[in-house]
């Protein structure tokens, strides 16, 4: 427990006035590890991610829980502290790199801005770091594309910046939300295995937010299996491909193609384990008042 | 707080409320001044001149909103204005209506050299400051109401046209139109009856605003003496005498102003209070 | 655009020689001979057809030759660049206000979205919407020329100051020749017409810009900002606000330029001394070579401030700059 650098634990949000999003939510992601948090569209993985960067949208509202980062309660604090603690230790790498960039700003300053304001480091000093980062994430002539503007890249590049920028200040902390979806094929692999050298290189605990099965295998150290915005599964990577317990993470992985068996039937989750599945979830709702 | 809807509806509700019974108010004053002004607006009288409002020191029963400086009834001058205001509001903006928003299908739809014509003299007319094109006009055709509103209409098409040609395009291109045609609707068929009737609820709530702008334009010519050639009472007429006098009697300028002020803020958010009540998003 | 500045010399040739009342009567003593009269009209070149005196107009406006005011008689070019700087001064000054005014509604509004604030400001902007520069004159003309006179509600400067500039843009340079005296003055006799309009055009804008950056708030890139640790207003002025103004600019040049034709009553409501104030002596005085070059210069001004906002738009938006 206190080698978590993430603790989530018992976490409830609901919409306002109205269907619980998340339902008694809890997980641990230790120092330098990765957790990868795997459910279908919907299941609730983003909103945790956002729940612990503080960007909730305005209609969902926490109802219950803690979070815990580096030791302290991230729910208990005043909002202005929250921020600044969320800003010095953590970082997203969002989904889509090409709304993610400001279109006016050139690409340099989005990744020294938070160096320079939030942390108060020098202009300079902020700078050769840029250059540093984008030798770490492969792009040539660094100095060069950090005057750009985000619509002169291409999305590969663009993802890549958004990496750097999300290790720029050595956050302890990486919340990844589906960071390849956007992306071409060809180029997810490449994004992939360039945040796992990243995160072995920094040795930063990542929280990894996916709906794809078979992105998992390539990256994680532990397993949680989202259904409605309640935890099914938590496993370590190794016991969850050998033999999943829950029935419902069972037909995930079934369902899930597999590059050694090209012609076998792609097998939806089947209805019965879904109403099965629902009905745990519906017992919990009775359980804290919510059904 | 987070549900909207509910608030916007009921915003609505009050908006809708109240300009409409102003506006009601002004007909019923318009078509029953005669019962209901006390005094005669054209009577003269240079002992009852500068009378203050009723509940002013030196007031005059029966002059309860005090009288102007050749001793006319301000109370009863501002109904018998309501006539010529609402008049130019009705006919003007109905006229307006109807001939912009004619131009304006019949570009947005046929497009090719009618549309290339009717947005040319668009231009053209966006190029003329209104009020000057409007006093101009009525040096043109003198004064008068059927003046003011020849010149309203001819200044103000361009509002009409330029939305509802826009309207017109975009539905043009949508699908429902090419199912008419393919039926068998000839051009000038599909325009009428299946693109006007999307296209109305923005016509209509031009058309308030329309009014509202009539009237100002009346008020504004009556301002630089061009309005009626009569001595018939009209707010901007009122407004102006006011102005001159705006130390001795400030009542001669505020009252008609008011009565301006609440009209054409009446004929605004009636159209957006109607827009909004037919919104089927809202709904 | 020369088509349309074109198009309007044309309708204005045309409509203002269909005005009854003939100007060098009006000009004339009442006893006046038909010789006279006929000298005159000569003399003006009302005696030849009106397709002849076009031609011969716009012949003249190419050499910079706008004809000679029948009222005044002095060349119309002069008398009109001569009161051009006063409707300039006043309709930027008023542009300056809108934007000012405008501007810190929306930002207000956005900072506190979905509060009570909000709702004021939504409840003021459509008023302010609704109601027309020249009655928010009349109003102003009450308020601070009747019940709290502390503005001047009248003219454009104090005639007793003793004033020996060079140029007709007062303003400007009483600033540059450190007038101040000058400069307050012109202030306090500008501030009511400039503010009366500017209101419906900082409605417009306030309005806008207000929706244009709740919008963008919802963007990722600003959801991103917010996870560095940088505080709401932070967000609002430096990541959003840069990006929605560009769609509220093509509207505020449009809305600029109902401004300007605005001046034409404000000028007159505030006996301000400007090209819209002599306008309307012109229509008065039937002066037809006046009232054309005037009418032109207006429409040439508009065609210029179009053409401005287009250019800011297109240094504002990065894409555009390296198309």
């Amino acid at each position: 427990m206190t080698k978590s650098y993430l603790s989530i634990r018992d976490l409830n949000a609901s919409i306002h006035r109205g269907p619980p999003l998340l339902r008694g939510v809890s997980l641990d992601v230790a120092q330098g590890e990765v957790r990868c948090l795997v459910g279908e569209s919907g299941a609730g993985k983003s909103m945790i991610g956002k729940a612990v960067l503080g960007i909730l949208p305005r209609a969902v509202v926490v109802t219950g829980g803690e979070i815990w980062l580096d030791g302290e309660n991230l729910l208990a604090m005043p909002p202005a502290k929250r921020r600044k603690t969320i800003g010095a230790k953590a970082a997203m790498i969002p989904q889509d790199p090409l709304t993610a960039l400001n279109p006016s700003h050139r690409v340099g300053p989005q990744i020294t801005d938070r160096l320079v304001d939030i942390l108060g480091w020098t202009r300079a000093d902020a700078d050769a770091r840029a250059v540093e980062l984008l030798g770490e994430v492969h792009i040539p002539e660094a100095e060069r594309v950090l005057k750009m503007y985000p619509h002169e890249l291409s999305g590969g590049m663009r993802q890549r910046i958004l990496i750097a920028s999300a290790f720029a200040a050595e956050p302890k902390l990486i919340i990844a939300d589906e960071p390849t979806t956007a992306l071409d094929v060809t180029v997810q692999k490449q994004i992939l295995r360039l945040i796992a050298e990243m995160q072995r290189r920094h040795g930063t605990a990542l929280l990894f937010v996916t709906h794809d099965l078979g992105v998992v295998s390539k990256v994680g150290n532990h397993l949680t299996v989202l259904f409605a915005g309640k935890v099914v599964e938590d496993a370590s990577m190794r016991e969850f491909f050998a033999s999943p317990v829950h029935p419902y993470s069972r037909s995930l992985l079934a369902a899930t193609p597999k590059y050694t068996d090209p012609t076998g039937s792609l097998n939806p989750v089947p209805q019965a384990v879904i109403d099965e599945t629902m009905a745990e979830v519906a017992a919990y709702d009775r359980e804290h008042g919510h059904g | 707080m987070l549900d909207g809807r509910s608030q916007v509806k009921r915003r609505i509700g009050a908006r809708l409320w109240l300009s409409g019974g102003w506006l009601a108010l002004l007909v019923l004053l318009a078509i029953f001044a005669p019962f209901l002004a006390p005094k005669d607006p054209l009577a003269q009288d240079l002992f009852t001149s500068r009378l203050p409002p009723f509940w002013e020191k030196g007031a005059e029963a029966g002059y309860w909103l005090g009288s102007d400086s050749l001793g006319r009834d301000v109370l009863s001058r501002i109904i018998y204005g309501s006539r010529v205001a609402l008049s130019v509001a009705l006919v003007a903006g109905l006229l307006t209506c109807l001939i912009g928003s004619a131009l304006g299908l019949i570009a947005g739809y046929f497009r090719g050299w009618a549309d290339l014509l009717i947005s040319r003299l668009i231009d053209i007319w966006m190029a003329f400051p209104p009020v000057l094109f409007s006093i101009l006009l009525i040096a043109v055709l003198g004064t008068g109401l059927e003046s003011i509103i020849i010149a309203i209409v001819v200044i103000d098409w361009t509002r009409f046209a330029r939305v509802v040609r826009a309207e017109a395009m975009t539905q043009g291109a949508m699908d429902y139109v090419d199912s008419a045609r393919v039926a068998g609707s000839t051009r000038l068929r599909t325009m009428l009856t299946e693109i006007l009737p999307n296209v109305l609820p923005t016509i209509g709530a031009l058309l308030t605003l329309e009014m509202g702008i009539a009237v100002i334009v009346e008020a504004i010519l009556s301002f630089v003496n061009l309005s009626l050639s009569t001595d018939y009472p009209t707010w901007g007429g009122m407004i102006a005498e006011g102005r001159i006098s705006v130390h001795q009697a400030w009542w001669v300028l505020v009252f008609p102003l008011v009565a301006l002020f609440l009209t054409v803020l009446s004929f605004s958010q009636l159209g957006e209070g109607l827009k909004d009540r037919f919104d089927p998003v809202l709904r | 655009m020369a088509v349309t500045l074109l198009g309007a010399a044309i309708v204005v040739f045309v409509v203002i020689r269909v005005v009854p009342g003939n100007p060098i009567v009006m000009m004339l003593p009442p006893n006046a001979t038909q010789v006279d009269i006929d000298r005159l009209s000569a003399l003006y070149g009302l005696d030849k057809s009106i397709f002849e005196q076009f031609v011969i107009w716009l012949g003249g406006v190419l050499k910079g030759d706008f004809g000679t005011s029948i009222s005044l008689r002095q060349p119309v070019l002069d008398l009109a660049l001569g009161r051009l700087p006063a409707t300039l001064e006043l309709s930027l000054m008023a542009l300056l206000f809108a934007v000012l005014i405008g501007g810190v509604l929306a930002l207000t509004g956005t900072r506190r979205r979905q509060t009570r604030t909000e709702g004021a400001i939504d409840i003021v902007n459509g008023i302010s919407l609704s109601v027309p520069d020249f009655l928010w004159g009349l109003l102003l003309i009450l308020l601070f020329g009747v019940l709290w006179p502390v503005f001047h509600i009248s003219g454009r400067v104090t005639p007793s100051l003793d004033l020996n500039f060079s140029t007709s843009f007062l303003l400007i340079e009483s600033l540059l020749r450190l007038r101040l005296d000058v400069t307050g003055d012109l202030l306090a006799h500008m501030f009511m017409p400039a503010l009366a309009l500017s209101i419906p055009l900082a409605a417009v804008l306030s309005q806008l810009l207000k929706q244009s950056l709740k919008e963008t708030l919802h963007l990722d890139y600003v959801t991103l900002s917010r996870t560095k640790g940088y505080s709401e207003n932070h967000v609002i002025l430096k990541e959003a606000l840069r990006n929605a103004i560009l769609p509220t600019l093509t509207l505020i040049g449009v809305q600029f330029t109902f401004l300007i034709g605005g001046t034409v009553i404000i000028e007159r409501l505030f006996s301000y001394e400007g090209l819209g104030n002599m306008a309307i002596d012109a229509v008065i005085n039937r002066d037809l070579p006046l009232i054309q070059g005037i009418v032109i210069l207006f429409a040439l001004i508009f065609t210029i401030v179009n053409l401005a906002v287009d250019m800011t738009y297109a240094l504002l938006n990065p894409r555009l700059r390296h198309a």
